[in-house]
Formats: C-alpha cells, structure tokens, sequence
C-alpha cells in the first residue's frame, strides 16, 4: 500500500521547468529518500506534496484518494529547509501554536507538549524566549513542533543542517522510532552518507526530472561495477596475477582491487589465486555508494559533476522562479 | 476559519502583551490631557507680578493706564528719563515706558525698556494702550465725541449655521477637528502599515514562514496578521476615546472648585481674574465638544481608519514578503505605498481649509486619499459639507479598494514569501498577480 503516488506531474515557472513529469510511490511506512542537486526541483515537488504549491498538472493521491490540502495538510509534518521560530515567543506557546494550527485541540497539544519536551529534556525550556535558545537547541524545538500532531507523513528537508552529532543523533534515532511506528517519512537531502543509513527507497531527480527510482539496496545492485577486494597475507608477483578474470584497478599493501572481466565469476578470481597458491586474508565485493551513483547519474544527465555534500547551506539560494 | 482565528489571536496577544503597547496607550491620552490642562494652570496660576515705570514727558497719559491683572502701572513725575534709564531694574520694576513730548498728530518716540523680551501679550497690550489714548486725544482735537463715535460703531458677531437644520457649528472648530482626524488618520496607516510590513519580514527572515504555510493558506497568514493588528489598533482608539472622555468629565473638578460653581451658576459668580480665564477654557472645550457631531464624526472615523488601514496594510504586507535580509530594500520598495499616503496628507490639508473645493471632492473619493481627506471634511457637517452621496460613494470605493488590494497583495505575498535570497522589484512582483498559485 503506498501512502503517497505522485504521477506525472508538472510544474513549470516561466525561465525552467522545476519539475517536469515526475512519477513514483513511497510504501506506507517506509523512510524514503529524495535526492537531487541544488535546484533540481526537490522543494517544489515537497511544496506541491504538502499542499503549498498546485501542480500544473498531474495528480498526487495521499492514501489512495486525491490529495486535498484541506483536510490531508493535518496529516503531515513538513519541516523545510528553510525553516525557523517566532524569536520573540516563548517555546512552550511556539509549540502550542503551530499544533492548534494542524488542527489539535489545546488540551492534546499541551498533552503532546509534555510528552515531547520530556522525552527531548528541555521541559525546563518551556518558558524561555526562541531567541534565547542556542542553535541546536532551536531545531529540537522545531523538530518536536513537526512531528507532535503525529503525523501520518513527516517530511524532512535537510533535517540535520546545524545540529551538533549528539542532537543528529539523537533525531535519527526519533526518526527510526517513528518509522517503527507507522509513520511515513519523507527524506530529502544531498547528504549522501546519511541517506544508505537511514533510507529504504530512493528517487533521483535532476533538472526536474526523475532519474532514478527504487530501493536503496538493489540501487547498488543495479549499478555495481563487479569489483572486488582480495586481502593478502603475502602479496603476489607479476606472475601471479596474469589472468584474463580480472583486471586491478588499485594497489595497495597487501592487497588489490579488481575488476571481474565478463563471462568471469567471483570464484574464477579465487580459483586463480589458489592455484597460485597465494594466501588470501579477505575477499569482499565492493557495491558503489549511493553518492558514487548519484554522482555518476547526474554527471550523465549534464556532462558536468553535481554540487554535493559539503557546500556553504546558508549562501545557496532557491531560484525556483 | 478557526485557524485565522488563531493567527489573529497570536498576533493581537503578543503585541498587547508588549511593554511598548501600555507605554503608547497611556502616554498619548496623557498628552491630549497636557495640552488642554497646562494652559489652564498657567492661565491660573501665574503669579508672576509687572511692575512698569512710566515716565511721561507729553503728560497727556497721566494715570490714564489702568492696572491689569498682574500688571501694575507707577507714573514717576519730575524723574528724568536719562538718570532713571539705567537704574529702573534697581527700584524694583520690571519695565519702564517712556513716553517724549508728543506731537499728537505725528506719534514717534515711545519706548519700552526692559532687561528681557516683554512677551506678546505686554507688547499688544501696551501698543494698544498707547494708540487708544492717542486716538482719543486727537479725537479731543477733532472736537468729536468719543461716547458719539462709540454709539455708532458696529458691533455684532455672526452666528454660523450649516445644513437644512441649521446646525449650529464654528468653522475653525471644524478646522481642527477635521485637521487632527485626517492626521491621526495619516499616522495610523505609516504606524500601523510598517507594523505588518515589519511583522511579515520578520516571518520571512526568521524563517518561520513555511513551516506557518504548510499548515495555514498564505492568505490566511496575511489575514490573520492585518485583522490582528488592526484589533490592536481598535483597542488602543478606544481606550483613548474612553480616558479622554473620562478625563473630559473628571477635569473640572480637579482643578478648582470655585470654577465649576461659577459656571454652574452661570457665569455670575466670577471670582476674580484667575478664575474667570479658567472658566473660559472650560466653555471654549464645552463650546468645542457642542459644535461637532460627534457620532458621525467618531462612527466616520473608524470606518475610514478600518476602510484605509485595510486598504493599505494588505500593499505593506505585500512589500513585507519582497524584502530579504537586507532591511534597505524595504525604503525602496515601500516607496510607491508611502508616496500616495504623503500626496493624500498634502490634499487634507488644502481640503481642510476649502471643504468644498473640488480638490476636496476628488480627494475624498479616490480610495488611495480618501482616508485621510473624507475625515478632513467630515466635521463640517454631513450632510451639509459632504453629502450623503458623496460619502456613501466614497465609503464603496474604498471598500471596492481594499478588496482589490487585499486580492493583489495576496498574489504577491504567496509568492514572496517563499522567495529566499532574491532582489525583487515591484515590476517582477507585479507580474506574479495574473500568474496562478
């Protein structure tokens, strides 16, 4: 059962085309990545799936039915990337605010308050100005405002810019915990290396495009290069290593990374080194990363490599228009 | 519905809640109240006695200056004016009036000596004094009767009255009344206009602004925040109205007594000169509350404070959500809203003194500058000054106006708000109106 199905969809500003017939379904109660380089059409597809933005055209279903912001908005938790606080307002009547605005009643949201801000310690907060608080502290706040109406979908866009490891992991671990529960979670990033530890599926856009779709695991899969690590306890002579299996890719002490020529197998290589009678300490295979591949697809798709992790966040700007 | 509730309730409660709305609040009404007291406690209590010297060489105005209130005359005979030029400050006396033999027909020479500024009242009060007694001499000359020439001058005042009712009513108390509205009118939409523009910047820079749009419509945001605010502004004007009515009523009797009995008893009962000034201040504020219709023009004055603030607020708000971080840009672009607001101050003022005029008309109509010139106009008499055509007229245009603000400045502000770390110009902004969501 998918929570979400977006098909064909459309968005088009007057200068580009932010996303331009994008299709794909997140399962119910999987944490689906989206990826993308910057500009790539990743916020305005979030926008359109929360409701901010209408599509040109194409249709999004929210639990099977057409997606109606009215009442469907109250069943999702968008925390953007661009995101923040009233400065001047007291973190208990921030929280407060923003869950009567999805549609909770004073006495669960002050329910739901307590439970949160317990189970995060910052009760002590309560009455303390946003503006007082550090800034980690800040996107604890805000994380607890996000998910407190427990939602059914929880959207997450760049959810750990700003937060020190400590509180990153301890959000990821809500994020697990949430999951567990039932609750759909929506992941976009361009953080590579938390996306193979915290997602199931992943879709790639680019250029408002969708170039990749499916679950993290056969991603690699799919795109792996056949190459292998084989640990030695001695290493091997020109000699040894003559074969048409494989072919090395890289050296290093005690031991080699090879390519499996095709029509070869994984045991033609170890066959190889055990007639050689060469000692193998380890043998593994080596599957590409998700940022290997994202960065091999969009490289693909525009001749030129992606802006990945690592870049200024603050000095990014939208150019959604 | 019940989320614009919400919003309007967050932004009403925090800006109450401020130190800063107390202060106002209090402090405005305080000064209305210092304006009308502390002129009557001067009038009251000043204490401070004049004493002229007057040397009168002519000998034509002997003991002709009779002592007024708090100014005493003493005719110095046989005193040269030379020797006693320096030395008049020595005996005591605050002044000394010199008057040199006069050629009645052609008056020169009189002069004042004093150590400071005698003040307008003295000087008038003298330089009357004096040209009185010339013309009474040389009527003397002319062999004409003073109490003659008295008995046929004129001496009637014109009673003023405007509309079918003959409505009693005084022009330059009209003036004033028409002149404060149009002005309070003026900085309630720059106060009050900057205040939601302020209020939507801050949203956009700090961010908050998307997380409020993935739960509420952008124009549920914007509306919450003008109605919000606009309730804080109807809270204050009425507190105002209600303590300036109360200190209106409590006045009297703190001031003295003895003025109220004298007014009660209809002014017979005068005493001395302190008293009656007060009691005078006292009717000139009665005779000004009299002469205005104060239910049209108070009822006027909130439609046109609501009509205008909503009119304008909605254009604020929408240059709220094209500033970025940079705060300068805000000067630029709030421009074209200020400038309409600054002509419409400049055509109440011209309107206040000519309510008839066509500038008036034009003015009180257009939408973009009738806030501030209808209510110019208003006090002198609705339906005599302005008809009743003319204000419903103008009432409907300027709610066809804010609605038509509202709906443009909704545009841009859904798309504005949204919009990091972009210049925007008013042409792009403009563009976004025929555009959809």
């Amino acid at each position: 059962m998918n929570l979400i199905e977006i098909k064909h969809l459309y968005k088009h500003y007057a200068t580009h085309k932010a996303v331009d017939d994008i299709s794909f379904a997140i399962p119910k109660g999987s944490i689906f990545g989206l990826l993308g380089p910057n500009g790539a059409g990743k916020t305005t597809l979030l926008r359109m799936i929360t409701g901010i933005f209408y599509p040109d055209n194409g249709e999004i279903l929210f639990n099977g039915r057409p997606f109606d912001p009215q009442t469907d908005i109250h069943s999702i938790g968008y925390m953007p990337e661009e995101r923040g606080l009233y400065k001047k307002m007291k973190v208990g009547e921030q929280a407060l605010y923003l869950a009567q605005l999805k549609g909770m009643s004073e006495r669960d949201a002050k329910d739901k308050i307590k439970y949160w801000f317990d189970k995060f310690e910052i009760n002590s907060w309560y009455n303390k100005k946003v503006e007082e608080l550090s800034k980690g502290m800040q996107q604890k706040v805000q994380f607890i405002s996000t998910i407190m109406h427990s939602p059914d979908l929880l959207i997450l866009d760049e959810p750990f810019s700003g937060l020190d490891p400590i509180n990153a992991n301890l959000i990821k671990q809500e994020i697990f915990d949430l999951s567990k529960n039932g609750t759909t979670i929506i992941f976009s990033t361009h953080r590579m290396e938390q996306v193979e530890e915290i997602c199931d599926r992943i879709v790639l856009v680019n250029q408002g495009k969708k170039l990749l779709d499916g679950e993290v695991k056969q991603i690699k899969q799919d795109f792996k290069q056949h190459l292998f690590r084989i640990g030695f306890g001695v290493m091997p002579n020109f000699a040894q290593v003559a074969t048409h299996h494989f072919s090395i890719i890289k050296q290093e002490q005690l031991a080699y990374t090879v390519k499996l020529t095709e029509g070869s197998t994984n045991n033609d290589i170890l066959a190889h080194f055990i007639r050689h009678n060469v000692p193998i300490t380890s043998f593994q295979e080596i599957l590409p990363s998700i940022n290997e591949v994202f960065i091999q697809q969009v490289t693909s798709m525009t001749g030129e490599p992606p802006q990945v992790a690592g870049i200024d966040e603050s000095s990014k700007a939208f150019t959604n228009n | 519905m019940n989320k614009i509730w919400l919003i309007i309730k967050r932004e009403f409660i925090t800006r109450v809640r401020k130190r800063s709305f107390l202060i106002v609040t209090l402090l405005v009404p305080l000064f209305f109240a210092a304006m009308i007291v502390v002129p009557i406690l001067i009038a009251t209590n000043s204490k401070e006695e004049k004493r002229i010297a007057v040397i009168d060489d002519s000998h034509l105005f002997l003991n002709r200056f009779p002592d007024d209130k708090g100014v005493y005359y003493k005719y110095l005979q046989n005193t040269s004016i030379d020797s006693f030029q320096t030395k008049y400050a020595e005996y005591g006396y605050s002044g000394l009036l010199y008057i040199p033999q006069l050629d009645i027909d052609r008056p020169s020479g009189v002069t004042y000596y004093s150590d400071a500024q005698p003040g307008l009242s003295v000087e008038s009060k003298l330089t009357r004094r004096v040209n009185d007694l010339i013309e009474e001499e040389r009527l003397k000359k002319a062999n004409i009767d003073a109490e003659q020439l008295k008995a046929v001058k004129a001496d009637i005042s014109i009673e003023f009255r405007t509309g079918n009712e003959g409505q009693k009513g005084s022009a330059a108390v009209a003036y004033g009344v028409g002149y404060a509205s149009g002005f309070i009118i003026y900085i309630i939409l720059m106060f009050f206009g900057m205040s939601v523009m302020r209020g939507v910047m801050e949203e956009k820079v700090s961010r908050i602004a998307e997380v409020m749009i993935s739960s509420v419509k952008p124009f549920q945001l914007m509306m919450g925040k003008i109605i919000g605010i606009a309730a804080v502004g109807l809270l204050q004007f009425l507190i105002w109205v209600a303590l300036i009515a109360t200190i209106q009523l409590i006045l009297p009797l703190f001031i003295s007594g003895d003025a109220v009995a004298a007014m009660n008893d209809g002014n017979t009962m005068m005493q001395g000169g302190s008293n009656a000034a007060m009691v005078e201040a006292i009717e000139k504020i009665q005779f000004v509350v009299g002469s205005v219709n104060w239910t049209a023009v108070i009822t006027c004055f909130i439609f046109y404070f609501l009509g205008g603030y909503l009119f304008y607020s909605a254009l604020f708000a929408a240059v709220g959500s094209l500033v970025n971080e940079d705060p300068t840009d805000a000067q630029a672009l709030t421009f074209p809203i200020t400038l309409p607001i600054i002509i419409g101050i400049m055509v109440m003022i011209s309107s206040v003194q000519n309510p008839s005029g066509p500038v008036a008309f034009w003015g009180s109509i257009i939408p973009f500058t009738s806030p501030m010139v209808m209510m110019a106009r208003i006090p002198y008499g609705v339906p005599g000054t302005v008809p009743y055509w003319q204000l419903g007229l103008s009432m409907s245009l300027l709610i066809v106006g804010f609605l038509f603000t509202t709906w443009m400045a909704g545009k841009i502000y859904r798309t504005g708000i949204l919009m990091y770390g972009k210049k925007i110009t008013w042409k792009e902004a403009l563009k976004w109106v025929s555009r959809k969501a």
